[in-house]
């Protein structure tokens, strides 16, 4: 029986609109052998956790680089505490100050990715990390 | 060709061969860096340039003289020696008040013209008490919601002296109204003010995504701002036509050149339907450019950029005007190529790419400062980089003889090879049915979405050296970032709250509905958006407006 795929959920919270990084991962994880959805720009913290309950991902990317990941991040974990799919790994990167990383983790965020990280880099954590369900 | 230079080139072409195998074989013992000699955007090139390959190239049709068609080598016959390109610092944080501080610092360190940033609500045409605009709220710019907002911008700076260009897009004709007001309050008339405004629509479905309606209204308002332009703002270029985001969102140089290229051809035909004469907007249509790594492939995109327009104007679109001709260009250091790690090194990053916009001959420039990987940019660090367009200006002699590379067998031979390269894809865009309808296919966001992943690749697989990131890594000092507390949220939601007590609702409402029949009715909105504007009706309430007639955009989540 061939083994199910990770499937990944890349989301773009708040109005930021820079994509070029996103879309780069989308592929490589695709490359990678991986279930890619992508959720689009300007996605609210409900779309984006509708979506990845709705997808039934292994794991959550969420990609922002307007400052805005303080406020969206907690929203976003909440939401996913609340419609009990708290288990679902978050991960994240893009524009994130290191002094806010501590923040972020302990919020549940289990890993932040900043700018220089290689597609491998992330493929890699995803691969160690996740099983696909 | 005569006789004796046939005969030069198969002497020339003679040595080359030889060269060559002393070349190789050379290589073959010490290839250090090897035989990959591709620029950043992968194009190979040779590894030498001669009189071989620039045969072809006739001077006085091809190169010429500044300020005499094609102008590869410069667009005004002194260029620098009249006046020294713009020296433009993109700018915006905070509230409009840590704006204007910003502002007056760079004005008084030697900035020439001002440019601004606005936060994003401001950029997707939502106020700063929307749901959406939690967290954002002067983070990536400055939060402009009201006529109010702009009259605090810029307190204390006179719009008669200084020329701004914006950066905003979908709501430009609403920002550009907000300017024309305020400098009517300063008692400077429309007819005085100079400046720009983006309002780029094409590129922003192509590459910097921030869109609100669909393209053909979104070509109808910017064809409106033409039309009013060239009426009751003649010093006012109404469009920047941008090649830097679709760089940025990771095109090759070419496609830049191409991209930027056949949206301005299509933003002229656009116009033409509508009635207007093409000698009567195309002197106002300006553009915007990227400067990013690779020195040479740079400057020969400017030059060829350059030559293509003019050829564009004078023989496709058949200007008279020779300021119509004109290929005017803002340019601007790539943000992509600045690393977080080692932040200094961006500095170094920025002077050469800097250099290559000055050798390239732009009008206008801003140059990125080091800590833009991790925030807006700190006083300290706009200096530097402020700094480093005056140095080059004033210290390096660049500027002596203009267009100093000009002849350079390389760079002609890149800047024909460039050109004709982007008419190729001029070309194939025409075929498709123009630019409009290669964004419905797709066809260059897939392009840029291609090269950006191959660029990724071959970094990550080390083919491209990146210093700090995949070579020499170290550990280094954090630095000192500017940050935007929660604090400006606070403050610019009690100013919005006091702005919409203190204005007269009842007008809004009406100007607010002259403007929805006006765009109902297919009028020329500007005059209709000025009047909303004045009585204090705020962005999001206006482009609400244009959004229950123009309707909204969603694009395909492709990659």
């Amino acid at each position: 029986m061939t083994e199910r795929k990770i499937r990944v959920l890349i989301a773009k919270p708040g109005l930021d609109g820079h994509d070029r990084g996103a879309k780069v991962i989308c592929r490589a994880l695709r490359d990678a052998g991986m279930e890619v959805i992508y959720t689009g720009l300007r996605r609210t913290p409900e779309e984006i956790v509708n979506a990845a309950i709705q997808e039934d991902v292994d794991v959550i990317g969420l990609s922002i680089l307007s400052g805005a990941h303080n406020i969206l991040f907690p929203r976003i974990m909440e939401l996913l505490k609340e419609k009990g799919a708290a288990d679902i790994p978050v991960i994240a990167g893009g524009i994130i100050p290191d002094k806010d990383i501590p923040f972020l983790k302990k919020i549940g965020i289990k890993e932040i990715f900043l700018p220089g990280s290689s597609t491998e880099d992330i493929v890699h954590w995803i691969q160690e990390h996740i099983k696909p369900s | 060709m005569a006789e004796k230079e046939k005969n030069d080139l198969e002497a020339i072409e003679k040595k080359y061969q030889a060269w060559k195998k002393l070349y190789q074989e050379a290589l073959e013992k010490a290839p250090e860096k090897g035989k990959d000699l591709t620029t950043t955007s992968g194009r190979r090139v040779k590894e030498i340039y001669t009189p071989l390959d620039v045969s072809q190239i006739d001077y006085l049709r091809d190169i010429g003289f500044p300020g005499e068609y094609p102008y590869t080598r410069g667009i005004h016959p002194t260029m620098y020696h009249g006046r020294y390109w713009t020296m433009r610092q993109f700018s915006g944080f905070g509230t409009a008040e840590d704006t204007n501080k910003r502002y007056k610092y760079l004005l008084a360190n030697g900035q020439t013209g001002l440019s601004v940033a606005f936060h994003l609500p401001t950029l997707m045409g939502i106020d700063s008490d929307h749901p959406l605009a939690e967290g954002e709220i002067g983070k990536c710019g400055v939060a402009i919601d009201t006529l109010a907002d702009m009259e605090i911008l810029f307190d204390g700076i006179p719009l008669d002296k200084v020329s701004t260009s914006m950066t905003i897009n979908p709501p430009a004709a609403v920002l550009w109204a907000m300017y024309i007001a305020v400098a009517e309050k300063q008692g400077v008339p429309k007819t005085a003010i100079s400046g720009t405004i983006q309002n780029d629509i094409l590129k922003e479905y192509i590459a910097q995504k921030t869109f609100i309606f669909p393209p053909r209204p979104s070509m109808k308002l910017i064809v409106d701002t033409f039309e009013y332009g060239a009426k009751e703002v003649p010093r006012w270029n109404t469009i920047s036509i941008s090649g830097y985001h679709i760089r940025e969102a990771g095109s090759t140089a070419v496609q830049e050149l191409a991209f930027t290229l056949r949206d301005g051809i299509e933003y002229v035909e656009w116009a033409l339907e509508r009635g207007l004469q093409i000698d009567e907007f195309a002197p106002r249509l300006s553009f915007f450019f990227n400067a990013h790594n690779d020195f040479f492939e740079e400057i020969a995109k400017f030059r060829a950029a350059r030559r293509i327009w003019a050829k564009v104007m004078r023989e496709r679109f058949g200007a008279k005007n020779p300021r119509s001709w004109w290929l005017r260009f803002h340019t601007q250091t790539s943000g992509v190529s600045l690393m977080a790690q080692q932040p200094y090194n961006n500095v170094i990053r920025v002077t050469i790419q800097a250099l290559a916009a000055v050798l390239g001959g732009t009008q206008s420039l801003h140059t990125n400062s080091l800590d833009e990987t991790y925030a807006l940019p700190s006083e300290h660090a706009v200096t530097i980089a402020l700094r480093t367009q005056q140095i080059i200006a004033h210290e390096s002699g660049v500027i002596n003889a203009i267009d100093p590379l000009g002849g350079s067998y390389y760079v002609e031979a890149l800047t024909a090879e460039m050109e004709k390269e982007a008419w190729e894809y001029i070309r194939r865009i025409d075929d498709m049915g123009g630019m409009v309808k290669a964004i419905e296919l797709g066809f260059p966001q897939r392009e840029i979405m291609d090269s950006a992943y191959a660029y990724q690749q071959a970094i990550d697989k080390k083919e491209k050296i990146i210093v700090g990131v995949n070579a020499y890594q170290m550990e280094h000092e954090p630095i000192p970032i500017l940050h935007i507390d929660e604090s400006v949220a606070k403050k610019q939601l009690e100013r919005l709250r006091e702005v919409k007590k203190r204005r007269n609702g009842a007008e809004v409402k009406r100007k607010l509905a002259d403007l929805r029949k006006a765009a109902e009715d297919d009028l020329n909105l500007m005059p209709y958006i000025l009047a909303c504007v004045k009585e204090y009706a705020t962005l999001g309430e206006i482009i609400d407006t244009l959004k229950e007639v123009f309707g909204e955009y969603q694009e395909p989540a492709n990659f």
